[in-house]
């Protein structure tokens, strides 16, 4: 039914301008990465594998990388066992709320990042509202220190602005299956228990993946959290990059890391989504 | 308790611990949030409890701003812009995926929204690199460019779900009348699409305003609100910032209460009468 | 045997059979809109009973009732000395066959076989049995290790059948099994149905809303109309002597003569004869195939009109005519005898299967 014309103009500006903008920036990076930095703080196009000999000898690189897997497994795992429920909640129980309950959900989801992660910031103080409020209970005497500028500031702001991510595709998971399911189960003698982990569990699980995936590869990435939150023990791989284009000057080192984030995320997206695949029944 | 279960299927017992559960995570989404907004009003200062000295002072001190309102000037002309970079590529892009046949689909639909997925580090690090690498200056041309990049994807996905709700013997019908493929279009399918692609508008808008991590690497001399925040969140935090945080919670909200609701309207006005 | 045979046979049967399940002036409201109003219904044991209407007759709302899906707004049901409605679903000893099936998608044709069993933990060599023999009975052995979604509807249909007569439930409901069925396919398996619910001996609710589909399978229909019950007997029964003029529309084909009783004698339009009914205004039902094309002299005893063919359908064994008579009145006609669009031909018929029935009364 559709001309070539028609085909050709829908398909050409957006190819193209991926092309420019998406494709050669990744292969620029790409390139960068196999180039140096001079001592006169100038980008030498001599192609060699320095950068990724540094990455892969230095200890620093590999420790900064697993404690950004441990805070973005950490963000996962929470934002699954806080979103999952309430997405289940949302699907099969809020009846006449369910609209309202779900704007609900998706309005944290586009508040500014940075305003969630200064809210944070201010509460987990030592002189913040969680501290004061704590001393004003007489719960502690003094400020509690691993609040803030700590790994624990970081997962639980990620958890915080990520939950919403993962409760959507669940969600939409949930609803997708069809409630006479629901009711042959029950009518089968099994209870809502039983329904749950024989039926709507399983029917649930591609949700389930693109949720923890959304959580972890936007974890894993994440800059300014640790910029806020994370002090000294708090810095992810990202931020080693960011300092390497900014201060510490070292473009293709930066590029380096990128890539191999890039490799890594890809790899992750492609993984998940086959898995999706292979437990989707419908 | 019994108004929020009501409504629930008949054969489903109502769970208490589902119910605690279900408002314990709305409460950890929203108190930062009203934590925030009471202390915008608080007249000591962020942090400190309880909130004493109601005042309006730091929201006086933000309408002189000027810094800030010249970095929402900014703000609001990237988004613009890149609200029409977005949907003039994300509209056809979905076209693309709904309807054309064509080898490299499936990559072409991967590409599309792996800005969506992609932590902003990495875009906006590689357009660096590409304006870098071509000599471009970098500025609010520059953020334009990567907001509209990775905002095709959003575009794309909202059109594209709209597409999918259009009834495709309307096209036919048009085409059986005598129309051509371009009068179809703008005559049919863009009529039907319109509540898509103001609500994509909308996205796209609210996410250029807040944006920061692609911004973050692309930014010349002038600041994105979200940027100017940054600043001076690095500088030393002030309750200042509080107020601005509340404004733009209010019109986050508004906004997407208000797409939220054209979708709902693009939904029944495809499937009903 | 022949289907009077059986059907006495049936009959005989189930007026003697205990009642099974017993359902007590339900009635249900869904906000403003009152779905059922005060229906009582006895079900017998090892009885095939077809409850019949049109869709927003409240049939499926009525079957959920039983199965649990629904509470009834007032009313009880009881299954034998037990209280069922105040039972969830998954503790009645009910079972259901979905109008969509409602497959498991994630497990094969065995494992949803096998679900209620497995539910109620059973031993797993109990269970391989049950399933073997279950889906022995629907034919449906040789897709044991397939998934919903690779079979067809009808085979799925069978499926669903199995899952649910594996557990041996005391009743087993079937909401509109055969609808999305095409014709073929349908009547043939409505022969398979009726001859495994014998064959198994439970009794089946079964709800429709295609009245040929009823009359072929039940042993009784209970006809629904606007959440009430018109007429609850045998298909025989309910053919031949409708109890309102709904009943006589609904089931089959008839003519409906309206005319007035006096001193023994009925006038309807131009045709009248001798009846011993009350004075007044009087309904009858009159069916098409009790119409016949008569000779040039009149038959002694028969009630005899003339008019001109206005329409013809030709339905394969015989042909269904309108035919226009004196006075405005037209009759529908079953005959064997084609005759020539617009030509007049005498019809005759015996006063006696003019059956008098009542009027509807307006529901809502």
């Amino acid at each position: 039914m559709f001309s070539r014309a028609y085909r050709l103009v829908v398909t050409v500006p957006p190819l193209l301008w991926i092309s420019v903008f998406l494709l050669l920036p990744y292969l620029l990076m790409f390139c960068y990465s196999f180039w140096s930095v001079s001592s006169a703080q100038t980008i030498v196009h001599a192609w060699n594998l320095d950068n990724y000999k540094e990455l892969a000898l230095k200890t620093v690189y590999w420790q900064t990388l697993l404690r950004s897997i441990w805070i973005a497994a950490r963000v996962m795992l929470f934002s699954l066992l806080l979103g999952y429920p309430l997405a289940y909640f949302l699907s099969f129980y809020a009846g006449k709320r369910k609209d309202l309950l779900y704007q609900l959900v998706i309005i944290p989801l586009w508040v500014s990042y940075l305003v969630r992660a200064y809210a944070w910031k201010t509460i987990l103080g030592s002189d913040g509202v969680l501290n004061t409020l704590l001393q004003f209970a007489h719960l502690t005497k003094h400020p509690l220190d691993f609040l803030l500028y700590s790994p624990f500031a970081v997962v639980l702001t990620l958890t915080h602005i990520y939950t919403p991510f993962t409760i959507l595709p669940i969600y939409a998971a949930l609803e997708h299956i069809p409630r006479n399911l629901v009711e042959a189960s029950h009518d089968l003698g099994a209870t809502p228990a039983q329904t749950f982990w024989k039926v709507i569990f399983p029917l649930s699980i591609p949700g389930v993946f693109a949720g923890a995936t959304f959580a972890f590869v936007l974890s894993l990435g994440d800059f300014l959290a640790p910029l806020l939150l994370g002090g000294p023990s708090g810095i992810m791989i990202s931020n080693i990059v960011v300092s390497l284009f900014g201060a510490a000057y070292n473009w293709p080192l930066g590029a380096a890391i990128s890539l191999c984030m890039l490799v890594l995320v890809v790899s992750l997206l492609f993984f998940s989504e086959r898995l999706e695949k292979k437990w989707s029944f419908s | 308790m019994e108004l929020l279960l009501s409504g629930a299927s008949a054969s489903l017992p109502r769970s208490r611990w589902l119910l605690l559960h279900a408002t314990a995570v709305f409460a950890f989404l929203y108190l930062p949030i009203a934590v925030l907004i009471v202390y915008s009003f608080n007249g000591e200062g962020v942090g400190g409890f309880p909130p004493r000295h109601l005042t309006l002072d730091w929201y006086r001190v933000l309408f002189a701003d000027s810094a800030i309102w010249d970095s929402v000037l900014n703000s609001l002309q990237v988004a613009f812009a890149a609200m029409a970079i977005s949907l003039a590529l994300g509209i056809p892009a979905a076209l693309a995926l709904d309807r054309a046949q064509f080898p490299g689909k499936a990559l072409f639909r991967r590409l599309v929204l792996l800005p969506l997925i992609l932590p902003g580090i990495i875009t906006g690090l590689s357009l660096l690199m590409l304006f870098n690498v071509s000599g471009t200056k970098l500025g609010l041309m520059t953020i334009v460019l990567g907001h509209g990049t990775a905002l095709i994807s959003v575009a794309t996905t909202e059109v594209f779900a709209g597409l999918q709700k259009l009834d495709r013997r309307q096209e036919e019908a048009s085409l059986d009348l005598g129309a051509n493929y371009w009068q179809t279009f703008w005559r049919i399918t863009i009529p039907n699409l319109k509540l898509s692609i103001i609500g994509a508008a909308l996205l796209i808008f609210t996410l250029s305003m807040d944006e920061i991590a692609v911004s973050f690497f692309l930014i010349g001399r002038d600041n994105t609100l979200p940027l100017e925040i940054w600043g001076r969140l690095r500088r030393g935090i002030t309750p200042e910032i509080n107020a601005v945080s509340t404004i733009i919670f209010v019109f986050s909200l508004l906004t997407i209460v208000l797409w939220y609701r054209l979708r709902a309207r693009a939904d029944s006005g495809l499937d009903g009468e | 045997m022949t289907t009077t045979d059986i059907a006495a046979v049936a009959l005989t049967a189930i007026a003697g059979a205990p009642t099974l399940l017993s359902i007590r002036n339900v009635a249900k409201t869904f906000g403003r809109n009152v779905v059922l109003r005060d229906v009582s219904l006895n079900i017998a044991e090892g009885e095939f009973l077809t409850i019949l209407g049109e869709s927003g007759s409240g049939k499926t709302t009525l079957l959920r009732i039983i199965a649990g899906f629904e509470t009834a707004t007032s009313g009880e049901v009881w299954m034998g000395s037990e209280r069922l409605d105040n039972q969830p679903p998954y503790r009645r000893r009910v079972n259901t066959v979905f109008q969509s099936y409602a497959l498991f998608p994630h497990l094969t044709v065995e494992q949803n076989v096998a679900y209620g069993l497995r539910v109620a933990k059973r031993p797993e060599a109990e269970i391989a049995q049950r399933v073997a023999e279950a889906l022995d009975k629907v034919k449906m052995s040789a897709h044991a290790k397939s998934k919903p979604s690779k079979i067809s509807g009808g085979q799925q249909q069978r499926v669903a059948l199995a899952r649910a007569l594996v557990n041996r439930p005391k009743l087993l409901l079937l909401d509109e099994p055969l609808s999305a069925l095409d014709a073929n396919l349908r009547r043939q398996m409505q022969v398979e149905l009726k001859s495994l619910q014998r064959e198994v001996g439970i009794a089946f609710v079964f709800v429709t809303h295609d009245q040929e589909e009823a009359t072929v399978m039940s042993d009784r229909i209970a006809l629904l109309r606007s959440g009430e019950l018109e007429q609850v007997t045998t298909p025989r029964e309910i053919y031949s002597r409708p109890a309102t003029a709904y009943v006589a529309q609904f089931i089959g084909h008839t003519n409906l003569l309206r005319g007035e009783a006096r001193d023994g004698l009925v006038k309807c339009g131009a045709l009248s004869w001798a009846a011993t009914l009350p004075d007044g205004p009087v309904l009858f039902s009159l069916r098409p195939e009790h119409i016949r094309v008569a000779g040039g002299t009149p038959s002694t005893g028969a009630v005899r009109i003339e008019g001109s063919v206005v329409h013809q359908a030709f339905h394969g064994a015989t042909e269904l005519m309108r035919v226009e008579c004196s006075g405005g009145l037209v009759l529908t006609v079953r005959t064997n005898v084609v005759s020539p669009m617009g030509s007049r031909v005498a019809l005759e018929f015996a006063a006696t299967d003019a059956v008098p029935v009542h009027e509807s009364p307006e529901r809502r």
